[in-house]
């Protein structure tokens, strides 16, 4: 099964699942978490920030206006406390002073107007025929006679359209007289209305009754009132006397308004404007932030799956192995087992077989000491018996393959001197050399040094290795060479044959498990597979070269560096 | 003439009876133990044994520990091991300990008799060496 397929299975699923969820929880945690905080901070600092902004602007336009409104009433006042009232009475002087005044301040000044104390405008200059206009009815006129000084609200007055007066009240041969100004409401919103902030941001100036005293940026019938003058005092108020208010229009949009009382507290400055255009840029910073997570969010998920597919894939290929290698090592237990079993067997098989061959040995001797014409079937009796000498031997070479393949690895490092185990290999192995016409020679280098590796496994490996040339060699005879040298800091050990060679087909898998080329029953293919595995355990190489009909070469390198003996 | 005096030491005894009777019939003179302590008894007893064929899985002393205390008592006396489980260890331990050489059972005939032939024949040798050596130190002390 390869690991596609695996990743597909049920158990690989889930745990791609669990994984993916993982990720996305411990990446999306920290992300919301901390631009949560950072949005949240920056707003309540954005929102604060603009407030004071707000603040500080309907403050100074609130002393602007109050300087605007001083500024004309000191110039009546100077009129008035300058001049005569026989002048002042002279409509060609009050002419002359109305269009100085208008020379310096435009069309803020509309006319100028002297009244007894019986509400009769006795002199007039401006644009409209109001002389000997009566005003005694007229509240303000009430109002300004009391005062020294007045400056009304907006009104439409006899000429019909919005303006508010100015009046300076002079005592005049133990009368009072009244000097008016009218200021052009144009004018003044004008001033009002220099307030302009975003695209709704706007001002406007209310009396303590609600009336507009400016033209708001709203559509506004003449004689219409706003409640906001109550409603802002119920507001937050700072030391410096602004109000913030915040309340739903009948659109369902919040408005702010910002406050300030001008005019010694008869007129309300108000500053209005949507919340949403105010605080636009928070609107901005968490869209933008919105888009990042987005961004970052389909990245985490992306990288979530990606990663979880690559590791799920991973631990897949790893069980695979895992599987597989668990598998080799339950077939090689079960190859102990078995080879355990043969141990026990073939040992007590040898005893009666090599009882058997010398009883029939036995007979074989008493029947050479008969006469030859006493015995009929002689020859068969020769024949059966040789039978069962040969048979004997050939037990006796199964029960020695058996207990060969059953032979127990001893792992444990000594000090090893290699041309011993070489000498030890090749005495062992002389005598199945001799029968099968075989000459082994050595030549083995000198001052090899001595290593630290385990005795029983390098001896293993080099039985291996000659068996496996003895067993090239078996049917035809021939001629092995084993050396030992050192080479570019290895011990090196040679086994070579002249045998028929390994085919190129089959090579590159001899040192694969299970493989091998020999009959069935004739080799288990764990031997030079355990060699491969005992030799990179040492941190060397065993390689082989082999030409048909030539033979073959194994060399086994062994690094001198790591394994030599201190 | 006899071939060679032997000892033939094994546990089973059938395999001991047909080996000896086989060996006495090619003119040698072959006497049997059952055991490692019964091979040692035999050789304190009988000093005109040459060679000693000796099992090597034995119950009690096995086959190793009699050739090693053989080596230390009778050290002019061949060994020459037997096993039944031809284990590489236990007959390179033989040889490094002094055996002659060994054989795997079932074992030819007439492989055993050249092996028993040949460790009498350099028992026999190292005996005349001896009385030679002997001779010359008794000539040596006369003159």
């Amino acid at each position: 099964m390869n690991v596609e397929t695996r990743i597909k299975d049920p158990y690989y699923k889930a745990m791609m699942g669990k994984m993916i969820l993982l990720v996305i929880a411990v990446s999306f945690a920290p992300l919301l978490l901390v631009s949560g905080s950072i949005l949240n901070k920056f707003s309540i600092s954005y929102r604060e920030k603009v407030n004071a902004h707000l603040g500080e602007l309907v403050l100074k336009h609130t002393q602007n206006i109050d300087g605007f409104l001083l500024e004309k009433l000191n110039n009546i006042r100077f009129i008035a406390n300058s001049f005569s009232i026989e002048e002042l009475k002279n409509e060609n002087f009050l002419r002359n002073k109305l269009a100085a005044l208008q020379t310096e301040y435009g069309t803020v000044f509309e006319d100028l107007g002297v009244i007894n104390n019986e509400g009769i405008q006795v002199t007039y200059a401006g644009p409209f025929k109001l002389e000997r206009a009566v005003y005694s009815d007229a509240e303000w006129f009430k109002k300004a006679l009391k005062k020294d000084y007045f400056i009304s609200n907006v009104f439409l007055g006899l000429r019909g359209t919005p303006h508010f007066i100015i009046t300076v009240r002079v005592n005049r041969h133990g009368k009072p007289w009244i000097l008016r100004a009218t200021i052009s409401f144009a004018a003044f919103n004008s001033v009002v209305e220099n307030l302009r902030i975003g695209k709704t941001g706007f001002a406007f100036i209310l009396n303590n009754e609600g009336e507009f005293q400016s033209k708001p940026g709203f559509k506004v019938a003449a004689s219409e009132t706003h409640s906001c003058h109550i409603s802002i005092k119920e507001g937050k108020k700072t030391k410096d006397g602004i109000y913030f208010h915040k309340f739903d229009d009948e659109s369902g949009n919040r408005i702010l308004h910002v406050a300030s009382f001008l005019k010694k507290g008869e007129w309300l400055l108000v500053f209005q404007q949507d919340e949403s255009d105010a605080f636009m840029d928070i609107d901005h910073a968490k869209q933008i932030a919105f888009i990042i997570i987005i961004i970052g969010g389909i990245c985490t998920i992306v990288t979530a799956i990606m990663l979880s597919r690559w590791m799920v894939a991973k631990i897949a290929k790893a069980d695979a192995e895992k599987e597989m290698m668990n598998q080799q090592v339950i077939d090689t237990g079960k190859l102990a087992s078995l080879g355990e079993l043969a141990a026990g067997i073939a040992h007590e098989i040898n005893n009666p077989v090599a009882i058997m061959v010398e009883e029939a040995g036995w007979i074989h001797d008493l029947l050479e000491d008969e006469p030859v014409n006493k015995l009929e079937n002689k020859e068969e009796f020769e024949r059966a018996l040789a039978q069962i000498k040969t048979q004997g031997i050939r037990c006796r070479e199964i029960t020695q393959k058996l207990l060969s393949f059953a032979r127990k690895i001893d792992s444990s490092v000594a000090n090893v001197n290699i041309n011993e185990i070489i000498n030890d290999v090749i005495r062992f192995c002389s005598q199945r050399a001799k029968y099968s016409n075989v000459v082994i020679q050595s030549k083995l280098g000198e001052n090899l040094p001595v290593l630290k590796v385990s005795h029983t496994e390098m001896q293993q490996v080099l039985l291996n290795l000659m068996n496996n040339a003895l067993d090239a060699l078996e049917k035809r005879g021939g001629n092995i060479s084993i050396t030992s040298m050192l080479e570019d800091d290895d011990v090196v050990i040679g086994v070579k044959d002249d045998g028929p060679g390994i085919p190129p087909a089959t090579i590159h898998r001899i040192f694969d498990p299970f493989f091998t080329t020999k009959a069935v029953g004739k080799g288990t293919g764990l031997g030079l597979s355990i060699c491969y595995g005992i030799i990179k355990k040492l941190g060397g190489n065993i390689d082989v070269q082999s030409i048909i009909d030539a033979g073959t070469t194994f060399s086994v390198r062994i690094p001198r560096k790591t394994n030599e003996s201190k | 003439m006899i071939v060679a005096k032997a000892l033939l030491v094994d546990d089973e005894i059938p395999f001991v009876e047909t080996m000896t009777k086989r060996l006495n019939k090619r003119d040698f003179s072959i006497s049997s133990a059952f055991s490692g302590v019964d091979a040692l008894k035999h050789l304190e007893e009988n000093s005109e044994v040459e060679v000693v064929i000796l099992d090597v899985k034995m119950p009690g002393m096995d086959g190793i520990e009699t050739l090693k205390i053989i080596k230390q008592r009778f050290p002019l006396v061949e060994v020459i091991m037997l096993t039944g489980h031809g284990t590489i260890e236990s007959a390179i331990e033989g040889m490094k300990l002094g055996a002659f050489d060994y054989l795997v059972k079932p074992c030819d005939m007439e492989q055993l008799v050249a092996k028993v032939s040949e460790a009498a024949m350099k028992k026999r040798k190292h005996n005349e060496k001896i009385i030679e050596a002997q001779l010359k130190d008794i000539a040596l002390r006369r003159i």
